[in-house]
């Protein structure tokens, strides 16, 4: 929780011996924290999307406002554990980002060989088109993510330089 | 008279999308000058929060359902200090590429609470 706390204001990456530890746990910083905010705002948009869904329409099509409450709410465990940062949480997310991409492809595919299973959009429909293809990306770039933070906290010295 | 509003923040916001967008290429973390711009916006969004909601008191209604537009119209209050608050976190390019990706998603919010008021309005 400190750690988590005081990140911010540390200068990055000292170069004494702590610094790999403490690197490690940080994937909400950096790319990290541009993935955390679209993380969050995808949360809200999922799990209020399928709130006034769920409460207004849930005959009409009931799967794809279950499906969207869902993506919501896998959106706002890996928010958590990015913001929560350390290795468990790293692993939580790798796991909810692994989940994630298999939920926006099987969508994906589903509306488009089958449209009349998702009468309704949702936010995975057609590999996430209605949000500018962000669903499709976001998982992705989240697990190159935490691959590179998890590799650069293994080794002696995080060297992020060649990454652009 | 919120289709002006509309249009004056999506602009707004979509310069101060390019402008963080640029300043994170350049990597710059958001300097005061790119708070000023994120006030700007924000000033804009208030004032389209205000004739929103006078149109409301006059008794013109969304199209798309008032909970919606409701969930819309504060959400798009919300934005940009979420963005500015994070990237005062995040003082390297990351920060404003932040910034920038909060311009974007105003300028979406934007364009869907013009949907979910309609055409039929002034």
């Amino acid at each position: 929780m400190s750690a988590a706390q005081k990140a911010p204001d540390a200068p990055p990456a000292p170069a004494d011996g702590t610094a790999p530890q403490a690197e490690a746990g940080r994937i909400g910083t950096g790319p990290g924290r541009l993935l955390l905010s679209l993380y969050g705002v995808f949360t809200v948009a999922a799990l209020s999307r399928s709130i006034v869904q769920l409460s207004t329409k849930f005959h009409e099509a009931p799967l794809a406002y279950v499906l969207s409450g869902v993506a919501g709410v896998v959106y706002a465990v890996i928010t958590f554990a990015l913001w929560r940062g350390g290795e468990a949480a790293r692993k939580v997310a790798l796991v909810s980002c692994s989940a994630e991409l298999v939920g926006v492809v099987t969508v994906g595919i589903l509306t488009i060989v089958d449209s009349s299973a998702f009468p309704d959009q949702t936010v995975w429909s057609d590999f996430g088109i209605g949000y500018v293809f962000l669903p499709v990306l976001l998982p992705v770039s989240g697990l190159l993510w935490l691959r590179r933070s998890a590799r650069s906290g293994r080794e002696a010295l995080p060297q992020q330089a060649g990454g652009e | 008279m919120l289709d002006w509003a509309v249009i004056s923040v999506t602009v707004l916001a979509l310069l101060l999308a390019a402008w963080c967008g640029w300043a994170a290429y350049r990597d710059s973390p958001t300097k005061d000058k790119h708070f000023v711009g994120m006030a700007v916006v924000t000033l804009a969004v208030l004032v389209q929060f205000v004739v929103a909601v006078a149109q409301l008191i006059r008794g013109d209604r969304p199209d798309g359902g008032m909970a919606v537009f409701l969930a819309y119209l504060v959400g798009a209050l919300c934005t940009i200090p979420a963005a500015a608050a994070m990237s005062l976190v995040e003082r390297t390019r990351w920060g404003s590429a932040i910034v920038a990706a909060g311009g974007v998603i105003l300028a979406v919010l934007e364009l869907r609470l013009h949907e979910v008021w309609g055409a039929g309005h002034g």
